[in-house]
This record gives C-alpha cells, sequence and structure tokens, in this order.
C-alpha cells in the first residue's frame, strides 16, 4: 500500500505545504489591495502596509464614493452589465434550444453560428460599422456587439440535449404546447447550464473595458472597467477628482486600491455561486464523446 | 393516400418540414440577426484592407490599392517584429499553459483531506475572473521600482530595483507568469474531472501487480489523460497569434515595444491612434486569416487523434 511508504508520506508532505503555497499567491494580492485601500498615506507611501492595514481609516472609501465620475460610471456598468446579460441570455437561450432539436437546415444554421468562432472582421471593421450603425456613446454600442457568443450557445445546447425526450414526449400527450414545454420543461430543468452561462456572461461585461474606450468619446461615460483603466494603467490621477488639499493627506494610492477593490467586490460575491456551477458547465462543454 | 404524401414531400420537402417546425426556425432568428449584423456585417467591411480607406471617403468611395497594405506589413519593422513578438509570446504561453495545469492536477488529485483540496480549487479558480485590468492595477504597484516584490528581493537577497515591466528582457518572462498565474487554475478544471473520472479498480489492479504511486500516475493517470491533454494543446494552437491584448495592453508601454508589442496592439496603435485605418484591418486580417487556417487544421487533428467535435 503506498499510502503507508515513507516516500508518499514525504510527498504529500511537501505536496500539501508546495499547494497551499500557490493558493495564497492567489489570494495575497487581493488581500494587499484591500490593506493599502484602509491605510493612511504614510504608510502606503512608506511602503510599510503588506497584508494589514496600518493606520486603519476608510477615507479613501468615503473620497471614492463622493467622486461623481466614479459612481457615475459604475451606474453605467451595473446598466450594462443587466442588459446585456438579459439580452445575451435571450438570444443563446432560443438559438441554443432550437439547435438542440433536429431540423431541417439545422447544420446550415450550425456552421453560420459556429464560422463566427472561426473568423472576424476585426477592430476597425467592426469599430466603423458600430460608428455607421450610430451607436458611439450609447449604452448599446457595448451591449449589442457581443450580444451573441457562439461558445456560450453551444454549451446551452449540450445542457438541453441531455434532458430526456421522454419528459417532452409525457408533456405533449398532457397537452403541453411547444414553447409551453420549452418554458415549463427545459428552462427549469437546465438551470445550472444557465447560471453557467448567465454568470460568465454578466462577469464578462463587467469586465469589459476596451468597448468603453473604443466607444465612447466622452470619459464620463466610460463604464467602471474602463474608468479605471484610465486610473490604474493611464494615470490620470484627475479622474479621482482629489484637491490638492486632500493630496496632501491622502495616497493615490490607497485610493486607487479602495477603487480596483469595489470594482472587483461584485466579481468576489457572485463567485461562490459562479464556482458552484462552472466546473460542471466547464466540463460538459470541452467533454463530449 | 400515404405515396401521395410521399410524393409531395419529395417534390417540396421544405412545406411539410416548416409547417412542423416552425417554432425552431423562429427561435433561431433573434440569434441570426445579430450574427449577421454584429459578425458577418464586420467582415463586409474587410473590404478596406485593399484600399486607401478615407474615413470621409467611406468604403465606397476611397481608391483601391490591391495588396499594397499586406506588402507594407512586411516593410515596416514595426509590423514584422509585433508578429515575431505575437508568436513567441503565445508559443510559451501555450506550452507552459498546457503543462502546469496538467501537473498542478495530478498533484491536487493527491491530496486526501477534501477540506484542504476544495479550499485550494476556489483560490486558484479566482483570478480567472479577476479583469485584466484588476490584475494590471494590483502588478504595477507590486512590480513597481518600490514595489512589494522589489521591497522582498531587496530585504532577502539584496538585489538592486527590478524594473520588471520597462525592461524589454523581463517584460516577456512577467507577461506568461502573470498569465500562468490568473488562469492555470481555470486550465486545470477539465484535467482534474479527468482524473476523478478514472475508475479506481484501475489503481488498484497496479497496486496489486506493486506498483509504486509514481508508477501509478505514469502508467494508469497520464494515459488516461492523453486524449484530452491531446485535443487541448491541438485546439490551442488555433490560438497562436492570440498573445492577449487586454494583458499586454495594459502592462505594456514604450520602453518594451520591442519586445512586448503583439499584433493586436499595434493594429490598435497603428489604426486607431494614427489614423491608417487600410493598413490596420490588413493586419488584423492577415492575423485572421492565418489563425482561421490554423483552427481548422487543428480541429482536422483532434477529430483524427481523440474523435473531437465542436457540436
Amino acid at each position: 500500500m503506498y499510502h503507508k511508504s515513507k516516500g508518499y508520506k514525504i510527498f504529500s508532505f511537501f505536496n500539501y505545504i508546495f499547494l497551499i503555497l500557490i493558493a495564497l499567491t492567489c489570494l495575497l494580492p487581493l488581500l494587499h489591495l484591500l490593506a493599502q485601500s484602509f491605510s493612511s498615506k504614510a504608510a502606503v507611501n512608506g511602503d510599510l502596509v503588506s497584508f494589514w492595514p496600518v493606520d486603519f481609516n476608510t477615507e479613501s472609501y468615503a473620497k471614492t464614493f463622493n467622486n461623481s465620475n466614479f459612481t457615475g460610471s459604475m451606474l453605467i456598468s451595473v446598466i450594462r452589465t443587466v442588459l446585456g446579460t438579459l439580452i445575451s441570455m435571450f438570444v443563446i437561450t432560443t438559438a441554443g434550444y432550437a439547435l438542440s432539436k433536429d431540423f431541417r437546415g439545422r447544420n446550415a444554421l450550425m456552421w453560420i453560428f459556429v464560422f463566427t468562432m472561426l473568423f472576424s472582421g476585426g477592430l476597425i471593421p467592426s469599430y466603423i460599422l458600430v460608428s455607421s450603425l450610430g451607436l458611439k456613446n450609447t449604452i448599446w454600442a457595448l451591449v449589442l456587439p457581443g450580444a451573441f457568443g457562439a461558445y456560450n450557445m453551444i454549451l446551452l445546447m449540450n445542457f438541453f440535449k441531455t434532458i430526456p425526450k421522454a419528459l417532452e414526449e409525457a408533456a405533449f400527450i398532457d397537452g403541453a404546447s411547444f414553447f409551453g414545454i420549452f418554458w415549463r420543461i427545459y428552462l427549469p430543468l437546465s438551470l445550472p447550464g444557465l447560471a453557467t452561462v448567465g454568470l460568465f456572461i454578466m462577469v464578462g461585461h463587467w469586465n469589459s473595458w476596451f468597448d468603453g474606450i473604443l466607444y465612447m468619446s466622452d470619459t464620463t461615460q466610460y463604464p467602471l472597467a474602463s474608468f479605471l483603466q484610465t486610473i490604474v494603467v493611464q494615470g490620470s490621477a484627475q479622474n479621482m477628482a482629489l484637491s490638492p488639499s486632500e493630496a496632501a493627506v491622502m495616497s493615490e494610492q490607497s485610493i486607487k486600491a479602495a477603487q480596483i477593490f469595489i470594482s472587483t467586490l461584485p466579481i468576489i460575491l457572485v463567485y461562490p455561486f459562479l464556482q458552484r456551477f462552472f466546473v460542471k458547465g466547464i466540463v460538459l462543454g470541452a467533454v463530449k464523446e | 393516400m400515404k405515396t401521395d404524401d410521399v410524393k409531395r414531400n419529395r417534390k417540396n420537402p421544405w412545406n411539410k418540414e416548416v409547417k412542423k417546425n416552425w417554432p425552431l426556425y423562429v427561435l433561431c432568428i433573434p440569434a441570426l440577426v445579430f450574427v449577421l449584423i454584429f459578425a458577418y456585417g464586420p467582415m463586409v467591411g474587410l473590404v478596406i484592407a485593399f484600399q486607401d480607406y478615407k474615413p470621409w471617403l467611406g468604403m465606397m468611395h476611397s481608391t483601391w490599392i490591391g495588396l499594397d497594405n499586406f506588402a507594407r506589413i512586411f516593410q515596416q519593422e514595426e509590423a514584422t517584429q509585433a508578429i515575431i513578438n505575437t508568436l513567441i509570446i503565445a508559443v510559451i504561453k501555450i506550452i507552459v499553459g498546457v503543462i502546469v495545469p496538467i501537473a498542478m492536477a495530478i498533484l491536487l488529485s493527491e491530496l486526501r483531506n477534501v477540506g484542504v483540496k476544495k479550499s485550494i480549487q476556489t483560490l486558484v479558480y479566482l483570478p480567472h475572473f479577476l479583469s485584466w485590468v484588476t490584475v494590471a492595477g494590483i502588478m504595477i504597484d507590486i512590480l513597481g521600482l518600490d514595489g512589494g516584490i522589489n521591497h522582498f528581493l531587496a530585504n532577502v537577497f539584496g538585489t538592486k530595483p527590478i524594473f520588471f515591466l520597462g525592461d524589454p528582457g523581463l517584460f516577456r518572462p512577467t507577461v506568461i507568469i502573470s498569465d500562468l498565474w490568473k488562469n492555470f487554475g481555470f486550465g486545470m478544471i477539465v484535467y482534474l474531472a479527468t482524473i476523478t473520472g478514472i475508475d479506481p479498480s484501475y489503481y488498484e489492479a497496479a497496486e496489486i501487480d506493486g506498483a509504486t504511486r509514481r508508477q501509478q500516475t505514469w502508467h494508469v493517470t497520464l494515459p488516461t489523460m492523453l486524449p484530452m491533454i491531446i485535443v487541448i494543446s491541438t485546439l490551442s494552437l488555433g490560438s497562436i497569434l492570440d498573445a492577449g491584448f487586454d494583458q499586454i495592453f495594459n502592462l505594456y508601454n514604450p520602453l518594451v515595444y520591442s519586445t512586448g508589442d503583439i499584433i493586436d496592439t499595434y493594429v490598435y496603435r497603428a489604426s486607431l491612434l494614427n489614423g491608417q485605418y487600410g493598413f490596420g484591418t490588413a493586419v488584423g486580417l492577415f492575423k485572421s486569416g492565418i489563425s482561421f487556417i490554423l483552427i481548422i487544421i487543428s480541429y482536422r487533428i483532434a477529430y483524427k487523434v481523440a474523435n473531437y467535435k465542436i457540436f
């Protein structure tokens, strides 16, 4: 029995240590961010903050929530995420359900959809299209172009396929209509699949930053991720709305940290729910016989 | 009566099909509309790759210049450099992105304590869901000259501060390691599921034959994972020209263009920032075309070797 062998016990011990350390590297950067956001300017600038706040205070958060650029962007992100997820889910659920059935022309339709995974017009043609449709500087530029995702649709299609056909036949004999079967049987039974895909789409919208920068010429129209990009990466401090007197006592870095942390919070909050489903969803999508 | 039906169906099989399955066709319409506008629409716009495109003239009135834009890709040193950088970064990302998740999945499957195993899993999946803007924000802070990593190195090894994001020689390793950090947990999921699905009697049989744990991993675990490994590695061939726009764009700066600029970031700068729309589109089309061929080839290989189908 290998479990009892000395060599395996030593391996096992180091394996535990190694994997726990790896897991910690995934958590510590976030803790560092959180600690910075609650620390004072002197502590942050002096690089004294590691994973625990020094001179605990909540001024960065007060400042962040008083910054109308930040809260405005946050509102745009919330609207875009809700609207975008609803539209996307509608489009991919309807098509995914239809394509889980056998009908004439199905394969041709399937190829039309799958081809979009293999080839695309690219950045400039998409930009020209969105501009010429008059979507620039509207929320629709963030919501419509990516609404249909072939990969997500295939995931849902596979979920629908796993539901036994006998169920549908029984409901049909009981007098259920086509859409009744779709609505009352298939959708409720595919809830894990719908949740996986829905949460992926939500996270995608919440994290999406490039389309905001591309399609919004006015920075007050930026969704949160795009707004954050200008602060974190382009380092445009004026977006933080610090007055000179405030800059004297507050650290830019702790406000940055607070802003990054707030924008990440929704992800961290939905993550436990997400995680319950996505392992199954991913495996189902990837492993097929 | 029956033969009549058959005859009519033979004449126009669509009639009966549409009558019977009309809801299925209706359900496909929304997706079809979106795909035709937002996926196939831009493909029409690809014509500007063959034009000296001027926004104020539009696609209809800009002058046609044939393949000049494509020829320029290989004359422009920056463009060829971006292609080379893309290949190097993407290939290394693919290689480590296949090997590390496999190794981690095998190590993780050895843990007997379910609670510890689950907690580790939860934590290593997490970075995948953070946006590159967030991760870049953290990295710019901790990798800076007076950031946490340099602080640590100075205290422990007494080294001089290292400029990770501004040194052309260090930029690629930084990009590859941070990508690995963000995504290895997610890449691990499928392998872990495969290992969990292995029939325990294989291991029991191997043990009766006197196999050590290492031999069991080598002769049972890895061979069982092989089809999945082949599928994932061949499919990743299709992304050989995708070095990760979100990541590079948020981490790079002019100091590291020589080693860090990739096709997608180059297209962004050349076209949207410098107004060379036709040229940028040509570079993009060059990339999409090659990717397309590679994806088709890799799907074929995956189908032949491991019987994998997309749908």
